[in-house]
């Protein structure tokens, strides 16, 4: 059988590997051999111009872009009194901006470590997209934090840098331990993502045809030239980053609920933060990758890389991430109550039924409930639903952390001190750039890096497993 | 070996599929071939044990370099928590480990993941900004759909015709000669130059820096940071437009007097009355052991400096205005000797203590450090040191 042309499906050849369990049905589909996928991926980077809804979604994410340039200036000059925080709620919309984004930032290590190490090939598909992902939702959330800090240009203090004034941080503090986590987690991620985007540059520059296109991809693809022998340590390197960053993923959230655990408020004070909100990071990422890639997979003609088979995996793990979150949900209220304490308890009731209870139930309905419908396969092939569903995840998981914040704070110790928070114009501006910000980046991305990983997918085709048994 | 081979780099030879590239890849190994390898466009499974490739040591050097991490992430935090700038917690030990922890993982997996990713293109001599192989039009298929192998010139066992004819015999689709160019690719020079130029400009904010510390400069500092370190604000003694005596200092309304300044008793907290200078101490300091004690104890606070202890005026302040003084640095009167005649008969208690108050020649007022009763106590101690000094029977 070593007779295979240049690896041209053969149907003998897909039934043989389905029986063998290397090549599980409709990962790759139609006639997908090498050079065409290969073509596939690259056409959209080489396309003379982009579809036209890229340049609407484009303009729209740098006008937004724009939009959070002012805000953040405004918000320097001023100070943060422009936003809607005040005592007692102090960490209002930017601290929930911040757990949002972080969240959806995990599942693209998620994606890409954990399900790589559980050999899972039906994330080559989407690792990329999702690890680009991972990259710009987490400059949008290391955003946050350090526009909130107020006095912006004394943000170095937060790093053992030293300095005049002969202090060093406080690492007992949890919010340092953040520092540490998230930058950790960016620069990691970045090079994970890097790594695994080198060999498909060196594709892209190896079928540039213009000097500009031969020069940039052959400097960022480092002179690659699919060396066996480099590969070997390539793949030993990248498997090793894979096991670092899985715990990574869930150190990062882990440590980002500690900012909340390890204080003493009703509400926040819980030994169930770290696993809840791991789950809710996983969940919300994937919803951001289902409500990036279905877009994405019609309007750039990945529908054979990124089949339904993906999209329906995908929904399971967001169902499965959405009945944890649900349970997190009741067994917080478990434990106001069995706990007896007072505080903890009003907490919990006026949650559900304060004055923020459209935000607990918007929460609710969002992520509990709404991801049910996916126990019915109809419903997880059907990629307008799991679109909506998933938009539905992302503005559910943005309440929780509202909810999680707002709720805790608003009733403060001394009735007196009590207080609704409302946001300002400023603040809704900002969370709007932020997405301006994201999807700049992630045009950029689509319009000028493979957004598959080429190499990788050829790894899960029957024809890069020999036939010459 | 031909004599013509050193403008040869080596051979390559192009397959199809990955059987063929296995099957390949097993027989130059069998050759004894030692100067090779494979280009494949995915990492090929088996491809590794074909050429019997060593498994790479870079898991060791991660370890290590995770290992580094943790220790790095321990020393800074303790030294930095418990030892450099000492942080008191709720009390807790300055020196403990469990919060230490989530600071220790991350900067391990960051030593570890660095580790990885750097040591990984140094294994593998990348970047490069040339390779021969890379100039051949055919070989762009490697990252894309077929598979080669490539056989150096500096391999021991090479022949530029027997060894493409051994490939050829492996059912290799095409195989070619591949050249070592004359003209290496380099860099781009406007990349050189961008480089050179960066750098450059890269070194002058750290010039100024260091020229600013070792230059001194009447200009006041460049704060880049003002947070609230110039304030809009009244100051004793400024003018302001606001008020019509143009001064920012407020007088007392006319007659009113501030609590605790009604000071009725002028002998007491001016050393006078009316116009004369009070003899003696004024009967209202009740003079007892433990004021001279107090006085004693203020002398050697204030005084001695100047005056020193046995109020000679040789006080170590005196003495280093006196070295200054000859090198033309510094004016200076010498102070008086508490024990000058004038000093000892003439001065009464009441101008003493107004000197005390109001300062003279070099000496200033001490009224804003020395309270009236303490100042009372420092001349009684200065008559004490004065008998003293003199021969018994006086």
């Amino acid at each position: 059988m070593a007779s295979h042309g240049s690896g041209v499906l053969d149907p003998a050849r897909v039934k043989q590997a389905e029986a063998e369990g290397i090549y599980p049905p409709a990962l790759v589909r139609g006639r997908d051999d090498f050079a065409s996928l290969t073509e596939t991926v690259c056409r959209v980077s080489e396309a003379k111009r982009p579809p036209r809804e890229w340049y609407l979604i484009f303009g729209c994410a740098l006008a937004l872009l724009g939009c959070l340039g002012v805000m953040i200036i405004h918000l320097i000059t001023k100070g943060v009194g422009v936003w809607g925080n005040n005592q007692p709620v102090a960490w209002a919309w930017p601290i929930v901006n911040f757990v949002f984004w972080v969240g959806i930032g995990h599942a693209g290590t998620l994606i890409s470590a954990i399900l790589f190490l559980l050999r899972q090939g039906w994330r080559t598909a989407i690792n990329r997209f999702a690890e680009a992902m991972t990259i710009f939702a987490v400059i949008c959330a290391g955003m946050f934090p350090a526009i909130h800090v107020g006095r912006i240009w004394v943000i170095y203090w937060v790093f053992p840098i030293p300095n005049q004034m002969s202090m060093w941080p406080n690492f007992r503090s949890p919010l340092l331990w953040d520092v540490f986590a998230v930058s950790t987690y960016f620069s990691v991620s970045l090079l994970f993502w890097y790594m695994g985007m080198v060999p498909d540059l060196a594709t892209l520059r190896d079928r540039a045809v213009t000097r500009a296109r031969r020069f940039w991809y052959g400097l960022f693809s480092l002179g690659w030239n699919g060396s066996n022998r480099q590969w070997h340590r390539y793949e030993r390197a990248y498997l090793i980053l894979a096991a670092l960053a899985t715990p990574l993923v869930l150190s990062v959230h882990s440590v980002v609920s500690f900012d909340f655990a390890v204080s003493q408020l009703p509400g926040w004070h819980s030994t169930i933060f770290p696993p809840y909100f791991v789950a809710g990071a996983i969940f919300s990422g994937f919803a951001m990758v289902l409500s990036l890639a279905i877009p994405a997979r019609t309007l750039f003609g990945f529908k054979d890389i990124i089949t339904e088979r993906h999209v329906e995996l995908m929904c399971k793990v967001i169902m499965a991430t959405g009945m944890m979150v649900g349970y997190a949900y009741a067994m917080e209220f478990f434990m106001a109550w069995y706990s007896g304490n007072a505080y903890e308890g009003f907490t919990f009731i006026n949650r559900a039924t304060g004055p923020y209870w459209w935000a607990y139930w918007i929460m609710v309905s969002c992520n509990v409930i709404s991801p049910q419908i996916f126990w019915w396969k109809k419903a997880r092939t059907n990629m307008l639903l799991v679109f909506i569903v998933s938009i539905f995840v992302n503005i559910g998981m943005w309440f929780e952390r509202f909810v999680i914040v707002v709720t805790s704070l608003n009733r403060d110790f001394l009735p007196s001190s009590w207080h609704y928070f409302s946001p300002t114009w400023v603040d809704v501006l900002t969370l709007a750039g932020s997405f301006g910000l994201f999807f700049t980046f992630f045009m950029l991305f689509c319009r000028w890096l493979p957004q598959v990983a080429i190499a990788e997918i050829k790894n899960i085709t029957p024809a890069a497993h020999g036939g010459a048994h | 070996m031909s004599g013509n081979n050193d403008r040869i780099w080596g051979v390559m030879a192009e397959f199809e599929s990955v059987d063929q590239i296995l099957h390949a890849a097993r027989e130059v190994r069998k050759a004894g071939f030692t100067k090779w390898d494979c280009h494949t466009p995915f990492p090929v499974h088996g491809l590794d044990d074909a050429m019997e490739v060593r498994p790479t040591r870079l898991p060791w050097v991660i370890l290590l370099m995770g290992a580094i991490g943790v220790g790095s992430a321990q020393l800074m935090q303790h030294w930095m928590n418990g030892v450099d700038y000492a942080f008191n917690i709720s009390g807790k030990p300055l020196i403990s480990w469990p919060s230490s922890i989530p600071v220790t993982f991350e900067m391990m997996v960051l030593f570890a993941a660095f580790t990885a990713f750097f040591a990984m293109w140094i294994a593998n001599d990348l970047p490069r900004w040339f390779h021969p192989l890379l100039r051949k039009p055919r070989f762009a298929r490697a990252t894309n759909d077929r598979f080669f192998v490539s056989i150096e010139a500096r391999d021991p066992q090479f022949d530029a015709q027997r060894t493409a004819d051994f490939l050829r015999g492996l059912h290799a689709a095409s195989v070619e000669t591949v050249e070592m160019p004359q003209e290496k690719a380099a860099l781009p020079s406007f990349i050189k130059r961008s480089i050179v130029v960066v750098t450059c400009a890269a070194l002058v904010p750290p010039a100024m820096i260091y020229n600013a510390r070792h230059e001194p400069s009447a200009r006041p500092p460049i704060n880049l940071v003002p947070d609230m370190d110039d304030q809009a604000k009244f100051r004793p003694q400024g003018e302001t437009s606001l008020f019509a005596d143009n001064r920012m200092s407020r007088s007392p309304v006319a007659g009113t007097v501030a609590r605790g300044e009604l000071r009725e008793d002028s002998a007491y907290w001016t050393g006078m009355i009316g116009e004369r200078f009070v003899d003696k101490v004024p009967a209202s300091v009740n003079v007892t052991p433990a004021l001279l004690d107090r006085g004693q104890q203020r002398y050697g606070i204030y005084c001695a400096p100047c005056h020193d202890y046995s109020g000679k005026g040789e006080g170590t302040v005196n003495q280093a205005a006196i070295a200054l003084a000859e090198v033309g640095k510094a004016a200076w009167t010498k102070p008086a000797s508490l024990h000058d005649e004038r000093i000892r008969l003439q001065v009464t208690d009441g101008e003493l203590f107004n000197t005390i108050t109001k300062g003279k020649n070099t000496m200033p007022g001490y009224a804003a450090q020395i309270g009236a009763e303490d100042r009372w106590a420092i001349v009684l101690y200065v008559r004490a040191l004065q008998l003293r000094q003199q021969p018994a029977g006086r």
